[in-house]
């Protein structure tokens, strides 16, 4: 590893160049065709179990990964497909995964909520809000007695801060110096509950408690998710130890697939009102053509890719074999 | 069982050593917990280890059992060996996220991918004037877990071979210690071994009664079987050593030989270690049987505080004694 300059404020990001942000646009087309995709195998009752989707938050997902080596750690969640395609895992043994296929990331034992890949350093999805908070700050601990440079992520949505382990982790996180940097997924929702009704004081001051950086970020800005990640990233790996990024976002959908009705707990004109003005392909689409960066073909040919690469790998996991049922009792232990 | 050659050891001591011999020999083993390295937790079980191996490798924790063992699980999975120190066994509780859902499920949920090489070690036994929450065996609990392997060492000699094979181990292993057994000496030879799991041991050989002992219990039913032979019974007494794997060949075999068998667990008598025990044997040997097979547990209350009445809580040597005689229509 090359020397690198003592501290965070020294540093100078390098602003990326349009391809880099055409494969943010990428990645972020990618989760939400994606997940229309299993919306779509959802209501066909060809995936069992439960989706959750992240459509909406984007890019959070991509703005961080993007800022990260391919083995860095990240944790994820219950709403976790952006989190693994973004972390660069295959399409094809995702679908397979969420159909439980044996030709899916954990040979159809994990689903949706739990797909790990070793490979592109993701330590597993968790159905536990907040579940993953010690794993996240135990790889980063491993990283630091390693000496390995890796950094560990931990998505959380807001729902997780109500959870104890989080502040606990925390704690040994700014007093140990690991790297690792906590990042908070606000989507407003708790589920079905409004965050504001669960959610005293502010989030950022939770972090800030421990005495640990904290940023906020529009989380609908890939662009801004990604350079304030990449400074995030940065001074952990130097040794400056935690950081919470707070990335203030949207759920479009329901809790999961079957939420349909959820005037009860938000107006449609909200939903409308940030789809419409607050979409993060829209924000990158109106940055790469405003400032003449792309036009619009480049990006319908993106999505048009995607859109081939996402129908071939679902039919891949249609087509693909359930595991034997002798399999049930493998893997208990190692 | 290699020879000790007259040396012996404590409980306490058998522990470290294995603990001391574990980490020089693999770097990735450390230790982390309240109070281990200073203070050599309030047992004193790992008093000198910080010294040898430095605040590095015995790390003082904050007092956050959740926290410890959730970071344990993530170090675990990438590449340490975590020895997890819970101070009391009643504290495994604040645990029970991350090892129940985290650290036991992540090899399954990965289809294989992922391991979780984590220790955690806590005690069990009650008789120390602790009360309610500082003097539970809840070792049940983690043996009914699938991905967990569960210990309860009842001789110095085990308790240091078992260590040895659960920081090894490529899964989340709980180990079990009897707080009121530290001080119990045994002999331990100064070569290297190992014990594996799933292997009962056979603590005394006997004839007429099978008596299953854990833990703290053991003893307890060494004692009876003392008080029986007085009498002209001869108890076998079998120690499990683990709960998870279970070593049920060798219980069958032995309540076939006896055709009859109590089972005695120092944990909560209802839906407990010796149920689970007394069923493998009540299936496994039921044409032998001369007799039902009998469980003795703690006392399904909360432990109470005053001396007199912790006491009536926990199995003893007069139970046991008592039970075996009317088994063989002695009473």
């Amino acid at each position: 590893m090359n020397r690198l300059p003592d501290t965070a404020s020294q540093r100078v990001q390098a602003e990326p160049d349009v391809e880099q942000w055409l494969h943010l646009y990428q990645q972020m087309v990618k989760i939400r065709e994606f997940e229309e995709k299993v919306n779509e195998l959802y209501t066909q009752a060809l995936m069992p179990g439960l989706a959750h989707l992240y459509i909406g938050q984007e890019a959070v997902a991509v703005g961080v990964c993007e800022a990260l080596r391919r083995d860095d750690y990240i944790t994820s969640t219950h709403r976790g497909h952006g989190h693994c395609l973004a972390k660069g895992a295959s399409v094809e043994r995702m679908f397979a995964e969420l159909l439980g296929k044996e030709a899916g990331y954990c040979r159809g034992k994990g689903g949706s909520m739990h797909i790990a890949d070793q490979d592109t350093g993701n330590l597993g999805a968790n159905a536990i809000v907040g579940g993953s908070a010690g794993i996240a700050t135990g790889a980063a601990f491993t990283a630091k007695r390693l000496g390995t440079g890796q950094v560990a992520v931990c998505f959380f949505g807001e729902g997780a801060l109500g959870q104890g382990l989080l502040y606990e982790v925390m704690n040994l996180a700014q007093l140990w110096k690991l790297p690792v940097i906590y990042v908070c997924e606000n989507n407003l929702y708790n589920e079905y509950t409004r965050y504001t009704e669960t959610t005293a004081g502010d989030p950022l001051a939770r972090a800030k408690a421990f005495g640990i950086y904290a940023e906020e970020v529009d989380g609908q800005d890939v662009r801004a998710v990604y350079t304030t990640m990449q400074r995030l990233v940065e001074r952990s790996r130097l040794g400056e130890g935690p950081a919470f990024l707070l990335c203030h976002t949207y759920r479009y959908r329901g809790h999961h697939v079957g939420d349909i009705n959820r005037t009860y707990y938000r107006s449609k004109e909200e939903e409308q009102e940030w789809m419409a003005l607050r979409d993060p392909l829209k924000k990158l689409t109106e940055f790469l053509i405003g400032q003449q960066l792309t036009d619009q073909t480049v990006l319908d040919r993106i999505h048009a890719d995607v859109k081939v690469e996402i129908e071939a790998a679902a039919q891949f996991a249609i087509d693909a074999a359930y595991p034997d049922v002798s399999q049930v009792a493998q893997h208990v232990y190692a | 069982m290699p020879d000790a050659n007259g040396r012996e050891l404590t409980f306490a001591e058998a522990i470290r050593e294995a603990l001391a011999e574990e980490m020089r020999r693999d770097p990735r083993v450390f230790i982390v917990g309240e109070d281990v390295a200073e203070a050599g937790t309030p047992f004193k079980v790992l008093s000198g280890l910080v010294e040898e191996f430095g605040p590095e490798r015995v790390i003082d924790s904050p007092i956050s059992e959740a926290g410890i063992t959730g970071l344990g699980v993530g170090v675990a999975m990438t590449g340490l060996r975590p020895v997890v120190d819970i101070m009391f066994g009643d504290f495994i509780t604040l645990t029970m996220d991350q090892m129940v859902n985290q650290a036991a499920k992540v090899h399954y949920m990965s289809g294989g991918k992922l391991k979780v090489p984590l220790v955690l070690r806590t005690t069990l036994g009650a008789t120390r004037r602790s009360a309610a929450q500082h003097s539970q065996s809840l070792h049940a609990w983690f043996s009914h877990v699938p991905g967990l392997k569960v210990v309860i060492p009842s001789t110095p000699y085990d308790a240091k071979g078992l260590l040895k094979t659960a920081i090894r181990d490529d899964n989340p292993v709980a180990f079990f210690e009897d707080k009121m057994m530290y001080k119990l000496k045994g002999p331990v030879p100064a070569e290297e071994y190992t014990i594996p799991f799933g292997v009962a041991d056979i603590k005394r050989a006997g004839a007429d009664i099978t008596i299953v002992a854990t833990s703290s219990m053991v003893q307890v039913a060494l004692g009876a079987a003392k008080l029986l032979e007085e009498i002209g019974v001869s108890a076998e007494v079998v120690d499990p050593r683990t709960t998870a794997p279970l070593d049920k060949q060798t219980l069958i075999e032995s309540a076939k030989k006896t055709s009859r068998a109590i089972v005695v667990d120092e944990g909560y008598e209802r839906y407990g270690v010796t149920a689970e025990i007394a069923s493998v044997i009540a299936d496994g040997a039921f044409y032998y049987l001369d007799a039902p097979v009998k469980r003795i547990g703690a006392m399904d209350v909360p432990i109470p505080f005053s001396p007199p009445l912790e006491d009536a809580t926990v199995p003893n040597e007069q139970m046991v004694f008592e039970m075996a005689k009317t088994l063989c229509g002695k009473a």
